[in-house]
């Protein structure tokens, strides 16, 4: 029995799809073990005001949700760790989708529990991007926690949170932290909060 | 049943079991210049321009690459997600444009991308950022791209099929083109055509 488990384990290892193909990461990624796909579960709901928070931005000064209220709606996107395959292939494809955000109106934010200089260095490698991505680093994961999404060891889930012009919570989609969720799930998320070019959801 | 019997029926269950994740992960790596393709089927496009460029009827629900009646098939691995292949894109369109501006070429040599990792979804969002001219084919498990044998990208097969139906890869490559026309001169050298 103890056999077979341990050839379980090491065909599911063997099959673990291959994220952060990029040749520009070739050598460069750290490759975690596979891990816990959730570890968190969050207290927010749907529906309900999105916590603020102000957080400092590695392209310099200091970014808060409030401040978007009644222009954007806002797209936060949690990262768990820079420098690893998943997430290293995560943020570069959303440099392709501007418009896609334009489009609903929304200001896509990336956040990460790394520090600033980690980062910084990070998006160099990644070749820069156009939405701004805040460090989240000190006091470790305030704003991961307060979202209900830190995990146990530290890191933040993969997660996709939108929140509308009003500052209310309107998606919330935490992802299996092995994988990069779909960037359909962004779409279907915006739709949930307006049609594209900020026509209103017809009801 | 007897105690050897039971350790012998473990042992082959084991056996198979590892064999079948060898080949789930494509242990013999990407496919070799003068080897022939590992047997795989990709989808039909949805797009009709795009069955039309490759030949396909309406009733193709899938394919085999050898089957394609083209003398050069270009298979591109990409991700949507991989800044390399974004900043590529141009140059492959550039090369899609030389192959069907060459009457010698043109119908001859086709190229096919391979979104690994990528939804449809993914895959249409990238063909329509970089106005792509030939079929982007989506594979959101890593099928094929194990059986490609886990290349990073982006990553560049040649295919050369015969007359007679056989075929072999005259190119296997990983990064950029770069040069659309120095990679067209060359591949077409590698593939014998005039």
């Amino acid at each position: 029995m103890k056999k077979i488990l341990i050839i379980l384990a090491l065909s599911f290892l063997l099959t673990h799809p291959s994220w952060g193909l990029s040749d520009k990461f070739s050598d460069k990624v750290y490759t975690p073990q596979k891990l816990k796909p959730r570890d968190s579960n969050t207290h927010l709901k749907v529906g309900q005001r999105a916590p603020n928070f102000t957080l400092p931005a590695v392209n310099g000064g200091h970014v808060s949700l409030k401040d978007f209220q009644g222009k954007k709606n806002v797209v936060l996107s949690f990262i768990p760790a820079a420098w690893t395959p998943v997430c290293s292939e995560q943020w570069p494809g959303y440099n392709i989708v501007k418009d896609m955000f334009d489009e609903y109106e929304a200001i896509l934010i990336g956040i990460s529990v790394d520090n600033i200089p980690t980062l910084y260095a990070w998006l160099k490698e990644m070749g820069g991007l156009w939405f701004p991505v805040l460090s989240d680093f000190y006091p470790h994961g305030q704003v991961a926690r307060r979202y209900g999404i830190l995990r146990s060891d530290g890191m933040a889930e993969r997660a996709i949170i939108i929140i509308d012009k009003k500052g209310v919570i309107r998606f919330f989609h935490v992802s299996d932290i092995n994988k990069r969720p779909d960037l359909e799930v962004i779409v279907r998320g915006l739709e949930k909060v307006t049609s594209p070019r900020g026509r209103s959801p017809s009801p | 049943m007897g105690k050897g019997k039971k350790r012998a029926l473990g042992l082959s269950l084991i056996f198979t079991i590892l064999i079948f994740c060898l080949f789930q992960t494509g242990w013999a790596g990407p496919p070799a210049v003068g080897d022939k393709l590992p047997d795989f089927t990709l989808p039909a496009p949805k797009e009709s321009g795009d069955r039309s460029y490759l030949g396909l009827t309406f009733l193709n629900r899938s394919f085999r690459i050898p089957e394609l009646k083209a003398e050069l098939v270009i298979l591109q691995v990409f991700s949507m997600y991989c800044s390399y292949c974004q900043a590529d894109a141009p140059h492959v369109n550039e090369l899609y444009k030389l192959i069907e501006g060459n009457q010698a070429l043109k119908g001859k040599v086709k190229i096919i991308g391979i979104g690994a990792g990528n939804s449809e979804f993914e895959a249409a969002t990238f063909k329509k950022k970089y106005g792509i001219p030939f079929p982007l084919l989506a594979d959101p498990d890593f099928r094929i791209h194990k059986i490609l044998g886990e290349v990073r990208t982006p990553y560049f097969i040649g295919v050369k099929i015969q007359k007679d139906g056989s075929h072999r890869v005259i190119l296997s490559r990983l990064g950029m083109i770069n040069r659309a026309d120095n990679f067209l001169t060359e591949i077409v050298k590698l593939a014998d055509m005039k």
